[in-house]
């Protein structure tokens, strides 16, 4: 009730910023990309918190991303339509690699190490089809004075985007509510712990997993659409490969995995961090800001691996905690107690 | 058939298998930490960039060749026995995935510091290696040597894990980890000992890598995710296995490279990879999981 309230108020306040006209553009484009940010991040998390560490992200983001601009500039399909189509494309990769993957039970490093090959694939086909997407210079989605922004999905102004983004932060976090809700988080929980007891008492290994990883690559992917047409730019650096693969692995595990809002406050703390490094150092130190972060990362990993709001929630509910072990995979302990 | 025998072809080929002896060389070093100590290190081509600028500056600073890379090797040997004292060690009980991530932000620090230090410009050694001619083919001799060096090195280490004390320690650990310790082996120690000659093995790769190519922060990113897929496609441990995989992920990228754009032979061989996970995830030549 009284967290229902909170998210009331905060909603309401997320949505008032942009009309208030308080904030410049500056401070909205920030708030945009946290949002968006936090949306991908949390995609990620959906699959990530179960053990299923995907360094193939990377690959789903281009794909949504790129599916979506060139859609619109090849063939003029709106983004009301590509956006879909890149989704089911992405979709469609995560399965054709996810069911063999799961099938013969590629699990830890050599599911990181398989996923990461996957968005190496993906970043050398964007640059190797250089006669459509640009190679790695990038592409811009076409802009169409006499298109209506609904139709072309690309607005003037940040204030209609921030809605978008908002709006789409909300929706990744209704997923992972649903998914935590459902039957899925305990059975993905005790895939986590053990795949074989867990088939052992009649669940389907495979298909669980599968869906999970099937709703983060979809989540993922729109978000990577929404980024392209929000920034009107895209690389193959930018939106695949393996730079942003880690970039999202190591947001999340900075903001904490295991708990709903840990991807946004990975989001908002690197975005924050990255930023006010850059303000404090200034552009002429090219790399320092990076470099910090980096440091940060590694300290991070080894002294907090739940993040910062897991160890927050850990250190200031400890009685929740105790009732709700975490859901940090192989931990016995935790899942003989409950 | 006749498009087979084009000479163009066979330059191709050959340079293909030269190119397995630099990716053989950077998986060694990998393979042995990746076998030993359980962990991959995602940032062993950062490793061999921190090298390549070792040489170059080392070089262009004045010291002979040889010197600046014996030094460079035992510098990136340092850093390899650092890393593992300062970063892996603290997370070796941890989940796996932590491991892998913990040296992932190594990656990005190792990148940054490079960026921040040397700038983004391509530096290169400016040392003109000849070009061999052999019937109207050419190669490299930076490739021949990096190959020959590879060869000399995967028997030099064969050699160090079969016949000194600390090798069969090593190998030993391998094979099992928990009994090794009441055998009377510190596993720290032969950790420490792995990481610091998986370091120096990066080393010798940046030496010969240096030669042939431009230093950039971010050159780690081009070789890294190549050397892992041959270390797990060889078989984890598994020096030979690195080599024929090397070998054929080369010559993937090479005949890839002659009939299309470079990155179709990239991708084939990433596709490669992923095929041969499922079908054989102990590696070519590795043994049952």
């Amino acid at each position: 009730m009284i967290s229902k309230f909170f998210a009331a108020v905060g909603l309401a306040i997320l949505v008032y910023i942009p009309l208030s006209m308080l904030v410049g553009d500056y401070h909205l484009h920030l708030m945009i990309q946290i949002l968006l940010w936090a949306a991908i991040y949390t995609g990620w998390a959906i699959m990530g918190r179960f053990g299923l560490v995907s360094l193939g992200h990377g690959a789903f983001m281009g794909i949504g991303a790129y599916t979506t601009v060139l859609l619109w500039n090849e063939f003029g399909i709106s983004p009301l339509l590509g956006i879909p189509i890149a989704i089911v494309l992405a979709v469609l990769v995560a399965a054709i690699v996810a069911i063999p993957c799961f099938r013969f039970r590629i699990i830890g490093h050599y599911f990181a190490l398989v996923t990461l090959a996957l968005s190496e694939v993906v970043r050398l086909i964007i640059v190797a089809l250089r006669e459509h997407t640009g190679g790695s210079l990038g592409i811009t989605p076409l802009r169409h004075a006499d298109v209506s922004p609904l139709l072309s999905f690309q607005f003037s102004d940040k204030a209609s985007f921030y809605f978008v983004a908002l709006l789409f932060w909300v929706f990744t976090l209704l997923i992972w509510h649903l998914v935590d809700r459902s039957m899925a988080r305990p059975a993905m929980m005790a895939i986590a712990d053990d795949e074989d007891a867990t088939a052992s008492i009649g669940i389907n290994v495979t298909w669980q997993k599968l869906r999970v990883t099937l709703i983060s690559a979809a989540l993922t992917a729109f978000g990577g659409a929404l980024y392209g047409q929000y920034q009107m730019y895209i690389n193959p650096d930018t939106v695949s490969g393996i730079a942003v693969s880690l970039q999202i692995v190591f947001a999340v595990v900075a903001g904490g995995m295991f708990v709903q809002f840990g991807p946004t406050v990975g989001a908002l703390f690197t975005l924050m961090l990255a930023e006010s490094l850059r303000v404090l150092i200034g552009n002429e130190y090219h790399g320092a800001d990076t470099t910090i972060y980096g440091l940060m990362l590694i300290l991070f990993i080894i002294y907090m691996p739940k993040g910062i709001l897991g160890a927050i929630l850990a250190r200031f509910a400890p009685a929740k905690t105790a009732q709700f072990p975490d859901s940090k995979p192989g931990d016995a302990e935790s899942s003989t107690a409950r | 058939m006749e498009a087979i025998f084009d000479i163009y072809f066979l330059e191709a080929l050959v340079n293909g298998l030269l190119l397995a002896g630099v990716l053989a060389l950077l998986a060694l070093g990998l393979n042995l930490i990746f076998g030993v100590i359980d962990v991959v290190w995602i940032c062993y081509a950062e490793l061999v960039m921190c090298g390549m600028y070792g040489v170059y500056f080392l070089y262009t600073g004045g010291l002979p060749l040889i010197l600046a890379c014996v030094i460079t090797i035992l510098l990136i040997a340092l850093l390899g026995f650092l890393l593992h004292y300062l970063v892996i060690q603290p997370v070796l009980d941890a989940e796996p995935v932590n491991q892998l991530l913990v040296t992932g932000g190594v990656l990005f620090f190792l990148q940054s510091l490079a960026t921040l230090l040397f700038g983004i410009d391509f530096r290169n050694i400016g040392l003109r290696l000849p070009i061999l001619e052999f019937q109207d083919m050419y190669f490299s001799f930076a490739r021949v040597l990096a190959f020959a060096v590879a060869l000399i090195g995967m028997i030099g280490l064969y050699l160090f894990l079969s016949k000194t004390y600390l090798g069969t320690a090593i190998r030993a650990i391998h094979q099992d980890r928990e009994i090794m310790a009441l055998m009377g082996v510190d596993a720290k120690k032969v950790y420490l000992l792995t990481s610091a000659i998986g370091g120096g093995l990066a080393g010798l790769a940046a030496c010969l890598l240096v030669l042939q190519y431009d230093v950039h922060p971010a050159i780690g990113l081009t070789f890294g995710p190549i050397t892992f897929m041959i270390c797990v496609l060889g078989g984890l441990g598994n020096m030979i296995g690195g080599f024929i995989a090397a070998f054929i992920i080369s010559e993937m990228i090479a005949v890839g490279g002659y009939f299309a754009a470079m990155e179709w032979g990239y991708v084939i061989a990433f596709i490669f990879f992923i095929v041969m996970m499922f079908i054989r995830p102990q590696g070519l030549l590795g043994k049952k999981r």
